[in-house]
């Protein structure tokens, strides 16, 4: 089993790699797909927080994904208009920071999870799949119906937001703070997976019974994964939206919810490389199959349905072989 | 006089028409091995559960270390001292056997939410669990996954595992099932010595160890106690033969 | 707002719910008999609906169009649960939603190569179109009118379908207990496919019935789709009953919501906030209603425990 850790040093290495090279090739467009991979593999990663560590399967991260975005469209519009968020009773402006958006972006995502999850987790199985799906179309339609965002057209922000001493329009420079945070949340979820927390929720994705009977709820460790999941997706959505410059309500779609669990899939549900092996394999494809052929999404769907039906580990299942490791 | 530990009060559970448990009463007390008997379906499985706090009554109470739990689930129940084990296997089976252990031992300890030491260096709950698996002789097992255990096996395991709980009293469902005559035997002799710790209230179809470790035995049929007693008071008692060896052999 | 309008938007909201229900209908007999989470349900709706506007495109017959709905979604449902769905039956519910995820990425980008980006038109036959005259002095629409009637047959047909057939015997008897009847000699794979064709030909009828109100595009039927799941959520999973009951309360609350309350919030605010907050608030009523089901119900109106 000693394989998997070598694939994932070796999928990893490859995002600063190929960003490399596209930089000494000055090739900014590879660039921004590594980005734009990194960032959706942090939104897989979030997503498999719940998904493959706590068997909740969620059809509504875009909820925490387009919070994260439109926490940073909110913030960076009213900067850029020097209008206030808010004048009474206290006074709140936007702001062009980067680590403050993150900051409210993470703590609102967390704050929509806990309502959604304590509302959600009460029910179980296909329930609470459609239920997550169901609150995700809910800030869909929100984010269509009102108005002061932009509305069904979204919004635009014209220069990225500010991280201290980068340039963050330098296409390497804005990677490397991307790669930054998946490598650090990756660390913090793998830390996470092996803590008292994550054996005591995954013993609860196996059996539900068995730690009940510890004196241990699953409610509230599948509450506290949700809540880490959906913050962890919700930074995603920030960066995401920064990366494009750009939020619109497309980031609540019931289709993105839909992707950022293909990037799970793909990569291998509860491996900690997963979503980035899923979100790297996605990039490449959109972008091979996308340049083949405008109905690039059948492949995609074919390939999708094979894996589920034949290769149920994904890619790094299959590179790596049938087992997870242990400790 | 000594206060039972634990004490049921006429509980009673029916699923549609059938009456699983009716109208049971039964105490524990300290340092006792309680046995419950009875034939298939008698509800002994149901009882415990019911016990335990995974199956809610349909009325009568549960007491336990001098306090009426009825009203609690099975999470605050274990928390407050019950160790259940179950006659289906009910372990987390992706996790090698030492994992289910230190499970046992990180419930017993009670900080679930800790998010970044790893689990499996923490020198107190491995330590705990390993002990709990060397008393039942699993010591040797500890890293292979659960999913790969025989039967007996996993039954020492619900057993190790309630051991980390360090309970004030242990429920166990038939643990003497699939363990082979040599197996029964050792756990005969190590149940015999755990009682010094807690009480029990065992469910077991096997004789043997029934008659060598009980206290007391009560007889459940058809959801009813129809006998309590000692090991002798059982084995004369007109309605238990009844029961169980058919009406004209008691005669 | 006036009498009149009120009793209109209760109109609509019964045609919506109706129809709803057509797609409800399918999924909850699939998940209660089969246990399947299909997302490809809306799929089989959009087949409906391009099969009819493409057969009323070549004859200009609106019955044949109807037919061939039916036809071509009961054989896309069946040709699907051939060659895919039958190997997720034994699966998790995250298998099941992955593959039929992944159908729809298939089903639409082949109907938008087939039919191009374009929508599609399907016309209201002459006979249906126009206003009746209702008691009361109101003017609806006649095919809305059958719409709700098309539905509410359906669902008699069902519940006598499901009552009183040896299909329906069949049915329930493999909701309970598969095994069981495959023991007792039901041929349960047919059973199967018969039933998700049955609930695919539903939808797909569905799908032709709104194509004549709204256009024929792809991407039509996942916004349904999502909204039949919150009527099988909230009427409970694997209940006709609970369908019927759930859709009718969705598309009431949809569409007097959006009517209504802008004017309720107008009462206490000023008119263009009330207006925005209004429509804003309605947009999200079905999942606020459904939020509000389960807090008290977590498995539906009418589910099992
Ligand atoms: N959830 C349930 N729903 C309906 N009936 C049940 C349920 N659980 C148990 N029963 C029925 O209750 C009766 C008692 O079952 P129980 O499992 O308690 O018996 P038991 O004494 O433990 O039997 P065994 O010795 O076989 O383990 C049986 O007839 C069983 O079929
Ligand atoms: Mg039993």
């Amino acid at each position: 089993m000693a394989r998997e850790p070598l694939i994932n040093i070796i999928l990893f290495a490859l995002f600063p790699v190929t960003a490399g090279v596209a930089m000494v090739l000055d090739e900014p467009f590879i660039i921004t797909l590594m980005t734009k991979a990194a960032i959706l593999a942090l939104a897989g990663v979030g997503l498999n927080i719940a998904l493959g560590l706590g068997g909740l399967v969620s059809f509504g991260h875009a909820a925490f994904f387009g919070i994260g975005g439109y926490a940073m469209g909110v913030l960076a519009s009213h900067a850029q208009s020097y209008t206030p968020i808010m004048e009474t009773p206290i006074l709140i402006e936007g702001t062009k920071s980067m680590l403050v958006i993150w900051g409210v972006a993470v703590v609102a995502a967390a704050l929509a999870a806990l309502l959604i999850g304590v509302l959600s987790l009460r029910t179980t199985g296909v329930y609470f799949i459609m239920i997550t799906l169901a609150f995700g179309q809910m800030l869909y339609y929100f984010a269509i119906s009102w108005p002061a965002y932009g509305g069904e057209d979204g919004l635009s922000i014209y220069i990225r937001n500010d991280f201290p001493g980068l340039n963050t329009l330098d296409p390497i420079q804005f990677f490397a703070i991307a790669f930054t945070v998946l490598a650090a949340v990756l660390f913090i979820a793998g830390r996470l997976a092996k803590a008292p927390f994550g054996l005591a929720l995954s013993a609860a994705r196996q059996n539900p019974e068995r730690v009940e009977t510890v004196g241990v709820a699953p409610f509230r460790l599948r509450l506290v994964a949700f809540i880490i999941s959906g913050a962890v997706t919700g930074l995603a959505g920030a960066l995401f939206a920064d990366l494009n410059r750009f939020v619109s309500p497309t980031m609540f779609s019931w289709q993105t919810s839909g992707e950022i669990m293909i990037f799970v899939i793909l990569g291998g549900v509860g491996r900690l490389f997963g979503p980035v092996a899923g979100a790297a394999l996605f990039i490449l494809l959109e972008h091979v199959l996308g340049g083949l052929s405008d109905f690039w999404h059948v492949y995609l769907g074919l390939l999708l349905l094979l894996v589920v039906l034949f290769a149920r580990g994904g890619l790094i299942g299959t590179l790596a072989g049938k087992e997870t490791a242990h400790d | 006089m000594t206060e039972p530990v634990l004490e049921v009060s006429h509980l009673k559970k029916r699923f549609g028409a059938l009456k699983a448990t009716d109208d049971v009463s039964l105490t524990l007390m300290p340092n006792e091995i309680h046995a419950l008997i009875g034939p298939n379906g008698a509800g002994k499985s149901t009882l415990i559960k019911q016990i335990a706090g995974g199956l809610r009554s349909d009325s009568g109470t549960v007491e336990f270390a001098g306090r009426d739990v009825t009203a609690l689930g099975t999470v605050a129940r274990a928390r407050a001292g019950l160790g259940r084990t179950f006659q289906i296997s009910s372990l987390a089976m992706e996790y090698t056997v030492l994992q289910n252990t230190v499970l046992g031992a990180l419930g017993r300890d009670g900080h679930v939410m800790r998010f970044f030491q790893p689990v499996m260096k923490n020198r107190k709950l491995v330590d705990q669990g390993m002990a709990a698996l060397t008393r039942v002789g699993m010591a040797d097992l500890a890293t292979k996954r659960t999913a790969d255990l025989s039967h007996g096996q996993r039954r020492l395991l619900e057993v190790a595992v309630a051991l980390t709980l360090e309970p004030k009293v242990f429920l166990m469902d038939e643990p003497m099932a699939g363990l082979g005559a040599s197996g029964s035997k050792r756990l005969t002799g190590f149940l015999h010595t755990l009682r010094a710790e807690a009480p029990i209230l065992l469910v077991e179809h096997d004789m043997d160890a029934v008659f060598a470790l009980a206290d007391r035995i009560s007889v459940l049929v058809y959801g009813q106690i129809i006998a309590t007693g000692s090991a002798d008071e059982i084995r004369r008692d007109p309605l238990v033969r009844e029961a169980y060896l058919g009406a004209e052999d008691a005669a | 707002m006036s009498l009149i309008l009120l009793i209109e938007q209760v109109l609509n909201g019964i045609q919506f719910g109706v129809m709803l229900f057509l797609m409800a209908a399918g999924l909850t007999l699939i998940f209660g008999v089969m246990g399947l989470i299909n997302l490809a349900h809306g799929s089989l709706y959009m087949v409906g609906a391009f099969a009819a506007a493409a057969v009323a495109g070549w004859t200009g017959s609106f019955a044949l169009a109807l037919i061939a709905a039916l036809a071509a979604a009961a054989a896309a449902g069946a040709l699907v649960e051939l060659l895919v769905i039958r190997r997720l039956y034994d699966r998790d519910h995250l298998d099941q939603v992955l593959a039929t995820f992944a159908l729809i990425l298939i089903f639409s980008e082949g109907t938008r190569y087939i039919f191009g980006s374009f929508p599609l038109f399907l016309d209201i036959p002459a006979a249906l179109s126009g206003p009746v005259l209702l008691p009361g002095g109101i003017l609806y629409p006649l095919y809305r009118l059958v719409i709700i009637a098309v539905g509410l047959l359906v669902a008699a047909g069902l519940f006598v379908l499901i009552a009183k057939t040896r299909i329906g015997i069949q049915i329930r008897a493999g909701e309970a207990d598969r095994e069981m009847i495959a023991a007792l000699g039901v041929d349960i794979s047919k059973l199967y496919t018969l039933v998700f064709a049955l609930g695919a030909a539903l939808a797909g009828l569905a799908g032709a019935l709104v194509g004549a109100i709204q256009s024929v595009q792809v991407g039509m039927g996942e916004p349904v789709l999502i909204l039949a799941f919150v009527v099988i959520v909230i009427g409970g999973i694997g209940s006709i009953k609970g369908a019927l009951i759930g859709a009718l309360l969705v598309g009431l609350t949809d569409t007097l919501g959006g009517a209504l309350l802008p004017t309720l919030f107008a009462t206490f605010m000023e008119p263009s906030s009330a207006n925005t907050i209004g429509s804003a608030v309605a947009s999200m009523a079905i999942y606020i209603l459904m939020a509000g089901v389960l807090l008290f119900k977590p498995s539906g109106l009418f589910g099992a425990t």
